[in-house]
């Protein structure tokens, strides 16, 4: 295994977690980060199939990369991106049938997820299959941690439920919780994102984006530089 | 160039058998060719867009058909799972199958006038797909599509469930389009023919949160005891809330808002789903159509005479 992982591969696999992670640091595949987070089942099962989604496709669009026209680049990507997602979609209704059916479009949407896009785009056009791959995983990963982070809370105070399981008891059920209704809605999603980001920015302030414009003082208005 | 020598050696060893293949080797010399043609010549791009549309598409369609029958159980399951829910018999380990062989009986009946249709298989019958078929469908007066169906299934499978030789309920099944998408669902009615036991949507694809709200347990538990047809004996008949040519005419249907209990003509309302009205109103019709003249009311009004006569 050792021998696999070498200094590149373990880069690609590790920093998309923190250091470049797609959604907090790129801030892609948010939209789906807000709908299928409200219990952490379905947000399981979308973490696994983005994964593995984003990890083929890249590792198919890099084994092809030296053959790819470049003006059907794009349409070449969403080809193989759009074939694997129907295959995952179809192998999720024979085996996980209700788990599919909570994510319905959700798992179709892949296609438009921006992460798999953005990795086929930016990464296996480049670099080869299995360092493709590895990255495809990565960044899988790195989406997969922030939705099980985020789905831990909403399912945790939406419900008091985890994976199903009672944590909290409810105050319906005679327990002493009454759950926050907002955390099952999606805008709740933005909030912990939210949060998370500010949290990731705080420790690692290199991640703050440089403000575009600067706001210029009074004494320079009428007569600043352009 | 050289990593993708590299890359199609494994795979030349795996051919090794294809090798001795002369159309294999004719493929071989034109794939070679293709591939060293410069990426944006016209040949190459063309050649990679139907390569790559072929290796997708049998991908594709492998993956649809090998799973296909898993995929068809799952649905049939899916379906039994769905009726019991409706009728209430649903409890959390409750083996499917033995319970819905047990318990629900399915019949056809016949919609324009109301018996039942003896030389069918009821277990074998699909209405979604007689609804298709020129020979089983009957077209929709556009007046009276309510529904926004446009076409209709001669027969109707319904599912009686009986306890004891007593039929405990009936489940209707309706469908009509809401916003986005038609929805497939089941009304399930007490013996009387009259009151509401409940109601679930299993096929569906409105707005998540929004319209599809219609699969929420809380608000499908408010349809329970709710009346399809308006009744003759109302106050609300004489306070002018329902006319006289309304009665017997299937009532039921969401409001906006609430239901204020203490007003008259509660029962026939269940509150609208907040945020979709284009939903509420979908459901709303598909309930009058199927319970009206169109629909199960020529049946209905059988089951409630039969048993009228038999007390």
């Amino acid at each position: 295994m050792s021998a696999v992982l070498n200094d590149e591969t373990k880069k690609v696999l590790v920093t998309p977690l923190v250091n470049d992670n797609p959604i907090t640091l790129q801030v892609l595949g948010i939209c789906s980060a807000l709908a299928v987070t409200s219990q952490m089942s379905t947000s399981l099962i979308m973490a696994l199939a983005l994964t593995l989604v984003t990890a083929f496709s890249s590792a198919a669009i890099s084994a092809i990369r030296n053959h790819i026209p470049s003006s059907i680049r794009i349409i070449v990507q969403m080809t193989i991106i759009a074939s694997l997602v129907i295959v995952v979609d179809q192998i999720l209704k024979a085996f996980a049938y209700d788990v599919s059916k909570q994510l319905s479009v959700f798992v179709g949407l892949i296609i438009t997820n921006c992460i798999v896009m953005g990795r086929a785009e930016g990464y296996a056009m480049k670099n080869p299959p299995l360092e493709s791959f590895m990255d495809g995983i990565g960044n899988g990963l790195g989406y997969s941690l922030i939705l099980i982070i985020v789905a831990f809370f909403r399912e945790t105070l939406g419900s008091g439920k985890l994976l199903g399981i009672e944590v909290f008891k409810l105050v319906k059920d005679g327990g002493w919780y009454d759950p926050n209704g907002l955390m099952l809605l999606p805008p709740s999603a933005f909030f912990i994102i939210g949060l998370i980001i500010w949290g990731v920015r705080q420790w690692k302030p290199g991640q703050a984006e440089k403000s575009e414009y600067k706001i210029m003082s009074i004494a320079h208005g009428e007569g600043g530089h352009h | 160039m050289l990593e993708n020598k590299q890359s199609s050696n494994p795979l030349n060893g795996l051919c090794a058998a294809l090798d001795k293949n002369e159309n294999y080797q004719k493929f071989k010399v034109y794939r070679d060719k293709v591939l060293a043609l410069g990426n944006d010549s016209l040949e190459k791009t063309i050649a990679i867009a139907v390569s790559l549309c072929l290796v997708c598409a049998v991908l594709v369609s492998f993956a649809a058909v090998a799973l296909k029958p898993l995929q068809v159980g799952n649905k049939a399951a899916d379906m039994k799972k769905n009726i019991l829910d409706v009728a209430g018999l649903l409890e959390e380990g409750t083996n499917v199958d033995s319970a819905f062989a047990d318990k629900i009986e399915a019949k056809v009946v016949d919609l324009a006038t109301g018996d039942y249709v003896d030389n069918i298989n009821a277990d074998e019958f699909d209405q979604r797909k007689a609804a298709k078929d020129p020979a089983q469908n009957v077209a929709i007066p556009k007046d009276k599509d309510i529904a926004h169906i446009r076409v209709k299934a001669k027969y109707a499978k319904v599912f009686i469930v009986k306890e004891g030789g007593v039929t405990k309920s009936i489940i209707l099944p309706m469908h009509g389009y809401g916003l986005w998408s038609t929805l497939y669902g089941f009304l399930s009615l007490d013996a009387d023919g009259q009151t509401v036991q409940s109601i679930n949507f299993y096929d569906q694809a409105e707005t998540p949160g929004l319209g599809g709200e219609v699969v929420n347990p809380n608000w499908r538990a408010l349809w329970k005891g709710k009346k399809v047809y308006a009744e003759t004996d109302q106050p609300s008949l004489e306070k002018g809330l329902i006319a006289e040519a309304d009665i017997g005419e299937p009532a039921l249907a969401l409001i906006k808002g609430s239901v204020d209990t203490s007003k008259p003509g509660a029962q026939y309302q269940v509150d609208g789903l907040a945020g979709a009205t284009l939903t509420s109103n979908g459901v709303s019709n598909l309930v009058r159509y199927w319970m009206g003249e169109e629909g199960f009311a020529p049946y209905l009004k059988k089951v409630r005479t039969v048993k009228g006569a038999k007390s």
